[in-house]
């Protein structure tokens, strides 16, 4: 996206031979491969859920009445 | 783990990119930053050459940080830190050997709990019905492409930032224009309002993310309070302030993000473990704890956790630069945007993605998303001048909003969730509404008949 602009640092992958880099990459999987997992089924339904108990309270997905729409477009008013 | 091998790690991390000086020309030197300036940076290579802090010798030398403080030691020096670490026997064969394997582990870990899809799970959901948005308000005023916007918890404030340096804060409602601020750069990409409404930060190729406390004096000169926070080695992507005024996080092109204290302006914390320009970031809504997301040009999206500094979880299954990334409502999940012109959502419990939104009429990149209140809807901006929006539990598309003329830069939900807002290459900045009934009665949700 922002290659037009600036140079974007160029993907430096070290070169094979750095032991750093392996080290470092060694310790990286260790910590990842450590972590807790759920089923996506589970996973799934809690996103549902949370969907189905928030929907009343999302605007965007209900609609909000036009009485109580900030952004409606204001009718001139007639000073009577 | 050791102290050494702590100590190591740390290192290395911050060594990431760094190559050998036998492969830099001594004539791309540079100036040392001042002695009380804090950087963040990992793509120095060697820029300066002198006496070795560990060896003594005069060699060109790689500036790096161990626990956040400068060194500079010779590349030797370097490498001979590296190998300290080593426990006997590992060599960089069984370390590559130890590294496939772990790779093929976590594939494998992460296929097991793979059981079902989220659009299966799903189709119990009622779809949504025929969705209507109408733009409500045009804020014009910019004089260039409008490339960050961000709304003030008020729900009524916005500021936005564009190409020509210009930073300015608008009342959505009225669409008038409170403040502006010249930046001495072009290219803002970033800005954010402070949770006080009371500051805004911006910046963008002035490597630096500036605070302008904001004056109820409309006649002030916000420029002459200007206060420089952070300092990158290239142009900041993104930023965005903590739960309070005091602490700000960035993300830059020089593939660190990093987490500041304004007052002081005090590197807190880096974050080191993208290989390429760092994009976006979003802080984990306040309920779940101290982590946020980032994401890259390496089509990775990282998930850091803010105290250690340390990457927990890393997702690649892009295809290529991810361009904006936003946590789910409830911190469980979160989406990206990217130039492969595809959303996906990644669930963080389950470790994997867990859904794609992608058509084949849809070519060009998706540059921001955002979530509703809900977390049901994900509006998507792209660069063919549209948002998408979509049903993130079923995966289809529910609208699309044309009438920007150029590429959508920016979208963003407002906080109470009543509207959002676009801002885009046209120079202008839209915000947009459900035209809803007022019961709600063309649509209901019902949930498996709860």
């Amino acid at each position: 996206m922002h290659s037009y602009m600036v140079s974007k640092m160029s993907s430096k992958m070290v070169g094979s031979n750095n032991l750093a880099h392996a080290r470092r990459m060694v310790q990286q999987l260790r910590v990842e491969a450590s972590i807790e997992r759920i089923k996506v089924s589970k996973a799934s339904a809690d996103l549902m859920r949370y969907c189905g108990e928030n929907a009343k309270y999302d605007p965007l997905l209900m609609g909000i009445p036009a009485s109580e729409n900030p952004f409606k477009d204001k009718k001139p008013c007639t000073i009577l | 783990m050791s102290v050494s091998d702590w100590l190591l790690f740390l290192l290395v991390r911050s060594l990431s990119l760094a190559s050998l000086p036998g492969s830099i020309p001594f004539s791309s030197l540079q100036v040392q930053p001042q002695p009380d300036a804090k950087m963040c940076d990992q793509t120095f290579l060697a820029i300066t050459f002198g006496p070795c802090d560990s060896c003594g010798l005069n060699k060109p030398l790689m500036n790096i940080y161990l626990k956040n403080e400068p060194i500079n030691y010779c590349s030797l020096c370097v490498e001979l830190m590296a190998c300290q670490g080593l426990a006997t026997g590992e060599t960089i064969h069984t370390l590559k050997a130890e590294s496939e394997s772990l790779k093929t582990k976590l594939e494998e870990e992460r296929a097991k709990l793979h059981d079902v899809e989220l659009h299966q799970v799903a189709e119990k959901v009622e779809a949504l019905g025929q969705f209507v948005m109408k733009t409500r308000r045009t804020l014009k005023g910019h004089g260039n492409k409008v490339l960050c916007m961000d709304w003030c918890r008020d729900k009524r404030r916005i500021v936005s930032s564009s190409q020509d340096g210009k930073v300015i804060v608008w009342d959505a409602y009225t669409t008038n224009k409170e403040h502006a601020v010249t930046m001495p750069c072009t290219w803002v990409m970033a800005c954010a309002y402070a949770p006080s409404g009371c500051a805004v930060a911006c910046g963008g190729l002035d490597n630096k993310c500036s605070v302008y406390p904001l004056s109820l004096d409309k006649n002030e000169n916000l420029s002459a309070k200007k206060k420089s926070v952070a300092m990158h080695t290239n142009y900041l992507s993104s930023c965005s302030f903590t739960n309070s005024d005091m602490q700000i996080l960035t993300s830059s092109g020089d593939g660190t993000c990093a987490l500041w204290d304004v007052e002081s302006g005090q590197l807190l914390q880096s974050f080191h473990g993208h290989s390429a320009d760092v994009l976006s970031l979003n802080l984990a809504p306040s309920e779940t704890g101290n982590t946020f997301v980032s994401g890259g040009c390496d089509k990775k999206a990282n998930v850091w956790d803010m105290r250690s500094g340390q990457n927990v979880q890393s997702f690649e299954t892009h295809e290529s630069d991810i361009n904006s990334v936003k946590y789910y409502p409830s911190g469980d999940a979160f989406a990206t945007g990217s130039d492969d012109a595809t959303c996906r959502l990644y669930d963080l419990r389950a470790d994997r993605e867990v859904a794609i939104y992608s058509k084949e009429s849809i070519i060009f990149g998706a540059s921001s998303v955002d979530f509703s209140l809900s977390g049901r809807l994900l509006f998507a901006g792209y660069n063919d001048y549209t948002i998408n929006v979509w049903d993130v539990l079923k995966g289809t598309r529910v609208a699309i909003l044309f009438g920007h003329e150029n590429r959508v830069s920016t979208v963003r939900v407002s906080p109470d969730g009543t509207a959002f807002c676009s801002g885009s290459w046209d120079n202008t900045l839209r915000s947009h509404s459900q035209v809803g009934c007022s019961s709600g009665k063309w649509w209901r949700w019902r949930l498996n008949g709860s």
